[in-house]
Order: C-alpha cells, then sequence, then structure tokens
C-alpha cells in the first residue's frame, strides 16, 4: 500500500517536470527567432553571439562574431556589452542551445535578442561565408595561461599579440625592460633600432644585455635574449641609426605602436613628425637621475612630442644621461610603463597615457600626473602645419632658437 | 606662498633643492620671485619675455601655454618641466 502511494507520487513529480523537449518547445515560443537569410542582410546591425563550444568555434563561425560559451554567457556578456538595448542575433549549431540563451539574456535585461533558427548548419547550408579563427597551440596555452586568465586579453587578446608589431627606438635603459615584457607577453613581431654595440657602463641598467655580450651590437645582443626567452617572437633587427632616411624605409615594414626609448632630442623630433604623418601612436619614455617621464601620443587623438616641447633646449642646457646619470632601477619603472602602454594599446583596451604625463619620482616614490594638451597651432599636428616634410633634426636641435623650416 | 617643483636638470640653479617656495599671484610674479632668488634659472625658464619653448610650466596639473600664459593665477601647486631626451 505504502509503495503503491510512492510510486504514484512519482508519477506525478514526473508529469509535472517538463522534458527538454517540451521546455525547448516553451522557450522558443517566448523568444524571437531570426533565419540565416535574415540573419545575414542584418550585416553590421546587430552583435553576433556564438554560444557554442571551443572546439564548434575554431572549426568554423559566423565572420565578426563573438565567442561566448552557454556555460559563462552569464558572467561574461557584460564584457561584450553592457547596452541592454543593444542588437543581439545569438546563434549556436542548430538553434537549440541558442534559444535557451536568448532567453537568458532577455532574463539579464537584455531587450532586442533573437535566436538564428537553424543555428550555424543553416547559416551554412545557405552557403553563407564562415570565419575560421587562428587558435593557439596547446604549447602556447601553457606560456599564455596567465593571459588567457584575464577576460580582457583571453584567447583573442592573445592572438592580437601575437599578430602585432612594435618599433623599438633604442635597446638601452627603456628599450630593454620595454622589450623584454613585450617579447614575454608574445608580441610577435619587435623591431629595433640601435646603432650602439654593448658597453660595460650599459650593464648597470640595461637587463636585455648580459656579461657575455660585450662588444656586440646591442640589436643582435637583444635579439639572442628575446628570442631565447619566448621563440613565438620574431626580432627584426635595425643596427642603424635613426635618420630621415632610414625612418621612411622602417616604418615601410609595418608597425602598430613605437615605444620610443631614445636617448637624444634629433630622433625624439624624427620619431614625432614621423609618426604623426604615418599615424602610429609613440610610447613615449624618459629618464634622468631618479626621475623619469612617460606618456602616449597619439596621432589626432591627443598632443605630440611637440605640442609638449615645440623647441629642444639649447645643448648647453640639456644634460645627457651620459653627463646626468642614472639609477639603474628607474629605467626599469618607466620602461615597464611604456611596455604597459604599448600592450594596452596592441590590445585596444583600457585607458591608454593619451594626454597626461606621468612623472614618476623614485627618491620620493612618488607618481604625478598633468595634462597635456593638442596645440592647435602646433607645427605637425597642429590646424595648419608649418612642417609636412622632414627637417634637419641635428642643426634643428642645435640651434632652437632659430627659426624652424 | 607656492611650492614650486624643481626638476632635476634645473637643480644646480637651485643650489640642489627639490621643491622652493615662491611668491606671486600670477605665474609672472612667481617665477620673477624665483628667478631673483636663483638667477640662473633665468635662461632656463625664458625665452624673449616669454616661457621658453623647451620648458613646460604646470599649474595645479595644466600647462599654463594653454590657460593665459605668464598671466595665469597661480590656483595650486607650480612644476617646471624641461624637456629630457634620456633612454639610455
Amino acid at each position: 500500500m505504502c509503495r503503491e502511494r510512492q510510486q504514484g507520487r512519482i508519477a506525478i513529480l514526473l508529469k509535472l517536470m517538463a522534458s527538454y523537449r517540451e521546455l525547448l518547445q516553451q522557450v522558443r515560443s517566448e523568444i524571437e527567432e531570426i533565419s540565416a537569410t535574415e540573419a545575414r542582410a542584418l550585416g553590421d546591425g546587430a552583435l553576433l553571439l556564438d554560444v557554442r563550444e571551443r572546439e564548434e568555434w575554431d572549426e568554423g563561425h559566423l565572420p565578426g562574431a563573438t565567442h561566448v560559451p552557454r556555460g559563462s554567457l552569464e558572467s561574461r556578456i557584460e564584457l561584450v556589452t553592457r547596452d541592454r538595448s543593444a542588437s543581439l542575433v545569438v546563434y549556436c549549431a542548430a538553434g537549440n542551445r541558442s534559444a535557451f540563451a536568448a532567453k537568458t539574456l532577455e532574463e539579464l535585461g537584455y531587450t532586442d535578442v533573437r535566436s538564428l533558427a537553424g543555428g550555424f548548419t543553416d547559416w551554412k547550408r545557405n552557403g553563407f561565408p564562415v570565419a575560421v579563427s587562428q587558435t593557439l597551440e596547446p604549447s602556447q596555452r601553457g606560456r599564455y595561461s596567465r593571459h588567457l586568465l584575464i577576460p580582457e586579453v583571453g584567447e583573442e587578446g592573445q592572438l592580437k599579440l601575437l599578430d602585432s608589431r612594435i618599433l623599438l627606438i633604442g635597446a638601452g635603459g627603456l628599450g630593454s625592460p620595454a622589450s623584454l615584457y613585450l617579447a614575454a607577453a608574445g608580441v610577435g613581431r619587435l623591431g629595433i633600432v640601435d646603432e650602439d654595440v654593448v658597453d660595460a657602463s650599459n650593464l648597470q641598467r640595461q637587463i636585455v644585455h648580459s656579461t657575455e655580450s660585450l662588444g656586440k651590437p646591442k640589436v643582435a645582443s637583444a635579439k639572442a635574449a628575446l628570442e631565447a626567452l619566448n621563440p613565438d617572437v620574431t626580432v627584426v633587427p635595425y643596427e642603424e641609426r635613426l635618420t630621415s632616411e632610414t625612418i621612411e624605409r622602417i616604418l615601410a615594414d609595418g608597425w602598430d605602436v613605437i615605444v620610443d626609448g631614445s636617448d637624444n632630442f634629433p630622433t625624439r623630433y624624427l620619431v614625432n613628425d614621423a609618426s604623426v604623418w604615418h599615424g602610429i601612436p609613440v610610447v613615449h619614455g624618459s629618464i634622468y637621475r631618479f626621475e623619469g617621464q612617460a606618456t602616449v601620443f597619439k596621432p589626432n587623438e591627443g598632443p605630440c612630442y611637440r605640442c609638449l616641447f615645440p623647441k629642444p633646449p639649447p645643448p648647453e642646457l640639456a644634460p645627457s644621461c651620459a653627463e646626468g646619470g642614472v639609477l639603474g632601477v628607474l629605467p626599469g619603472i618607466i620602461g615597464s610603463l611604456q611596455a604597459n602602454e604599448a600592450l594596452k594599446l596592441a590590445l585596444g583596451i583600457g585607458d591608454p597615457l593619451v594626454g597626461r604625463l606621468l612623472l614618476f619620482d623614485a627618491l620620493e616614490a612618488r607618481f604625478t600626473e598633468v595634462t597635456l594638451r593638442r596645440d592647435p597651432e602646433c607645427p605637425v599636428c597642429g590646424e595648419e602645419p608649418t612642417i609636412t616634410e622632414y627637417v634637419d633634426y641635428v642643426e634643428f636641435c642645435a640651434n632652437p632658437r632659430s627659426p624652424v623650416a | 606662498m607656492t611650492v614650486v617643483r624643481i626638476p632635476p636638470t634645473l637643480r644646480a640653479a637651485t643650489r640642489g633643492e627639490r621643491e622652493v617656495e615662491a611668491a606671486g599671484g600670477t605665474v609672472r610674479e612667481l617665477l620673477d620671485d624665483l628667478v631673483t632668488r636663483f638667477p640662473e634659472l633665468h635662461e632656463q625658464l625664458y625665452e624673449e619675455g616669454d616661457v621658453a619653448p623647451f620648458v613646460n610650466v604646470y599649474v595645479a596639473g595644466e600647462d599654463v601655454r594653454t590657460l593665459e600664459g605668464l598671466d595665469t593665477p597661480v590656483t595650486g601647486g607650480v612644476i617646471l618641466l624641461p624637456a629630457m631626451a634620456g633612454g639610455v
């Protein structure tokens, strides 16, 4: 008797619990669906979310789609968009998982969500374009695992870094830590411009070189160290002085970001003018004794070096590092800040130091920030530029009081 | 009195002082006061009667060139910042 009653209760419970089919049907009736043809017609008008598993995504996905596996949809959707009114099209393989995902997104407050009926399968059957993403190799997943764990970087960001090309001006105090961190981070291509050889007096701070590189070209020494640190990185050495003649050829090799760690004014102004004309952001750093500064000059978005300092100081008022000295760790701090900014620019994340100059005092252990603004009268990036081609930078810096080009 | 931050490249002119106090309601008055006490600063700060193009003067974090130049009222701490090129 008792047993019969128990069985009866189970039967009622089973009746109350919907089957997967029933639940799916119910959810599909509560959400909006869109056909492959309609989805394609939307073009860039909607954000495409692929909620399938990684292996499925790797084999092919809708061009321009963002991969957010169903399992982490709730926690990661805000990283994709916080805009609750954004137009979203969710898809999976056949339109079932995406129906549940669409329902979840609606529960999270997203108001314009559609599920792609028939999913990726139907999309392919229509002969619509499919993108196959690059993926990291297993060894790279291990090497970059601490990047992969950060949502703002992740696999997509790491692939971006591996595709990035960053040019370092100087393999000295600033270039050493900057290049080491950029190489370790997996920036795929690092160009280094430096005409010097490694000198004993460099080793107190230029940590990319070592005692056994004494007398060798800095670019060769740096290339060996960086490629040993990370074989994913190709170092392009330019063992030459940067001049108005050489810079065009070097920039023609294609660089996304320039890290300026040069040690003289002619090079600073030359790099600035070239970067404005080529539209390449420059991560600027400079150091003296216990103090350093860093900023980002991003053409069209913020000021350039000439907005900051229209003219260089006369040589007698501008002691070089060689005369002034520098605490060994200081370029480590400023060069690392430059690497940080370069990585942010390459990844397209965060607030770069555009329009802000960060000053660091090692003795006080204090950072100060001042505002930099574009100068509408800047001779290079202003409204009516008066310098539109390379000038004689050595002459310009030797005679700062003379009229400029 | 306003605290003026002296950058390392100008400290020879201020007997090694990293910060000095100066008086003045405008940047012009404040710099005049500085230069009177530290005459060697003159050629480091001025060119043709204006702030030299290779040095920036910040008042409360803003470049006086983007404000009212030498007539900018001194509303906060002052930082003198000449161009530095060192990277090696």
